[in-house]
């Protein structure tokens, strides 16, 4: 690797390092948005005047926001989350586990999702217009349109009552067996894989099809190569970078897939925590888990970036 | 002008379903059976029946009855928030367009920083602070979808504002409303009108997932997103209540979604592909 790589990559990260920022800012803004005192909105109208005064000491609402801010900002710097309102527990223990379970799910949704998608894509390009690929396309159209806890229920539906081949309810807990982990996720994972595929089905599909149009692989064609060494050995090499960036936006909408997921197995994982502490407005987790939520998301933003300048010399050299 | 026959089927079928959809809605108290929140059952999660066509919900109450209201809380909820999505971005984006400079780039850095959170991320955050009631909702889902809006405005607008007859209008002293309104309004619309019925499928669809997982229309009411909320703990024992609205949601975004694809193709060819 030359050093314009390594330059533009440091580039990316810092841009990266500064978004991040700026949405730490954001999300802690977004919490203050309330137009009265969050105390009072936490404690309803029939709130003491000693628990307003205890509530707001404990949130340290006595101090202006940005004074607030900043103590937050170190406290996460420092891997300090904060506790948890409503149970008194330090955020940081209760994450690293539930983090950890959502990783993993992610992880295996991926690793199906991914090659499958990268697959059918090849096929629909390879009998394009044919009845395979308005099979697939149409398939893809209809199931961006199905909500998650849709697939989700059909699956637990004929997978965990009508066949009893999976659980319909995802516990896991430490030290459980591989194999005994890899059946409580069967059913929340297919979900997931099933949420991602189509998208990134189609854009992948959208991507090989645009180099399927240039001259060197007309060329190709002319010279009497078979369809599919065509694209494997031509058009694939060249769409590599757009696939790249699909792959990592689609696995970005993962993380808004896994809140929901999570929610419809009682996947015991951070999504269920962040939607579980909503609903009793426990303010310090959801900026914590907020936060890194969007971080996952940003890098994943980032990488798709990087990896698009390494796999195309074109772009490391910005007009 | 338009002929019926020269519709292709899949756009027909979307028209129809729709159309049944939005009837369904207007004339819920008409058409329904029983009450929203009446209880017609002693036992909950009846079978389909003469008498309550899906079975009951799992408090006893006719559920085809709450699907028609249903309908109309689901549609009423993502009609208001495209509407201020789509007036809020469109006029934020021609104007940013128009008048260029700071106002451009801090809003543009303003709409960048948003987007670069999940949008359901971004509103749980924001919805466990505010209160939980149906104008939050729909302020909340409107403003920050109303940064899609903002993007494909902008970049339109950007456009047609270097057009001569942009350019005419300015030269001959009209204001900025006129410009904006009357001059980039009606040439940015055939673009708009298709992503219209896009962003209100995102609608129906963040509606649906804020409801399910509690953050949205709170009970008695409930949009389909709620009612799949409610019915889900029959599915363990084989009662597939739940599905039923999880499956309207699905039929109304694939009905839209195969009338905006007819529309985005229809406007696409008497524009010359400019779209």
């Amino acid at each position: 690797m030359s050093s314009p790589v390594l330059k533009l990559v440091a580039q990316r990260i810092a841009l990266g390092i500064l978004l991040l920022l700026a949405v730490s800012v954001l999300i802690f803004a977004g919490t203050q948005i309330l137009p009265g005192d969050v105390a009072q909105a936490i404690l309803g109208q029939s709130a003491t005047p000693e628990s307003l005064a205890n509530l707001r000491e404990q949130l340290g609402l006595n101090q202006p926001a940005y004074i607030r801010y900043f103590h937050w900002l170190g406290g996460v710097l420092t891997g300090d989350l904060g506790t948890a309102m409503s149970s008194g527990q330090d955020i940081a223990t209760s994450i690293k586990e539930r983090l950890w379970n959502t990783l993993f799910l992610a992880f295996w949704a991926a690793i199906v999702a991914i090659p499958l998608a990268i697959i059918l894509g090849l096929i629909a390009v390879r009998y394009r217009n044919g009845w395979v690929d308005k099979l697939i396309s149409g398939l893809a159209l209809a199931s961006t349109s199905f909500p998650e806890f849709f697939i989700g229920y059909v699956l637990v539906y004929f997978f965990a009552v009508q066949y009893q081949w999976f659980p319909a309810i995802s516990t896991v807990y430490d030290g459980m067996p591989f194999g005994e982990r890899m059946q409580a996720i069967a059913l929340p994972a297919a979900a997931l894989t099933l949420v991602v595929l189509a998208h990134m089905m189609r854009m992948t599909r959208a991507a090989i099809l645009n180099v399927m149009q240039s001259a060197y692989v007309e060329t190709a064609e002319l010279k009497g190569l078979s369809a599919f060494s065509v694209i494997r050995k031509h058009a694939f090499p060249n769409a590599i970078a757009p696939v790249i960036n699909v792959v990592m936006l689609n696995l970005a909408y993962l993380i808004v897939g896994v809140v929901v997921v999570e929610v419809i197995f009682v996947y015991p994982g951070m999504g269920q925590y962040l939607v579980d502490h909503v609903t009793k407005r426990d303010v310090p987790v959801v900026q914590a888990v907020g936060l890194i939520f969007a971080a996952v998301y940003i890098s994943l933003n980032i990488i798709a970036d990087i990896a698009a300048i390494v796999a195309n010399p074109r772009l490391r050299h910005p007009k | 002008m338009l002929d019926i026959r020269r519709i292709p089927i899949a756009a027909l079928i979307g028209l129809v379903l729709t159309a049944l959809f939005v009837l369904a809605a207007v004339f819920a108290p008409w058409i329904a059976p029983h009450g929203n929140a009446e209880i017609v059952s002693d036992t909950p999660w009846e079978p389909m029946s003469a008498l309550h066509w899906l079975g009951t919900d799992n408090l006893g109450r006719d559920l085809l009855s709450r699907m028609i209201y249903g309908a109309r809380i689901t549609l009423f909820i993502a009609v208001l928030a495209t509407a201020l999505s789509f007036s809020l971005g469109a006029i934020l984006g021609f104007s940013a367009a128009v008048f260029g400079g700071w106002f451009d780039t801090g809003l543009s850095r303003l709409v960048d920083l948003l987007m670069s959170i999940p949008t359901l991320i971004m509103a749980l955050v924001v919805l466990s602070v505010l209160p939980s009631n149906l104008v939050t909702l729909i302020l909340v889902m409107g403003v920050l979808d109303s940064t899609r809006v903002y993007r494909l405005s902008r970049a339109v607008a950007v456009d047609i504002n270097v057009m001569d007859y942009v350019e005419a209008a300015k030269l001959r002293g009209e204001g900025s409303g006129w410009i904006i309104f009357r001059e980039i309004l009606p040439n940015a619309l055939s673009p708009l009108i298709s992503e219209l019925g896009l962003r209100f499928i995102y609608a129906v669809l963040f509606l649906s997932t804020l409801s399910f997982l509690g953050l949205g229309v709170q009970p008695p009411d409930a949009d389909w997103g709620g009612m799949v909320k409610e019915n889900k703990d029959g599915i363990v024992f084989g009662i597939g209540a739940a599905l039923i609205p999880a499956a309207a949601i699905a039929a109304l975004a694939i009905s839209v979604n195969l009338v905006a694809d007819w529309i985005l193709n229809r406007t696409t060819s008497l524009k010359g592909g400019r779209g």
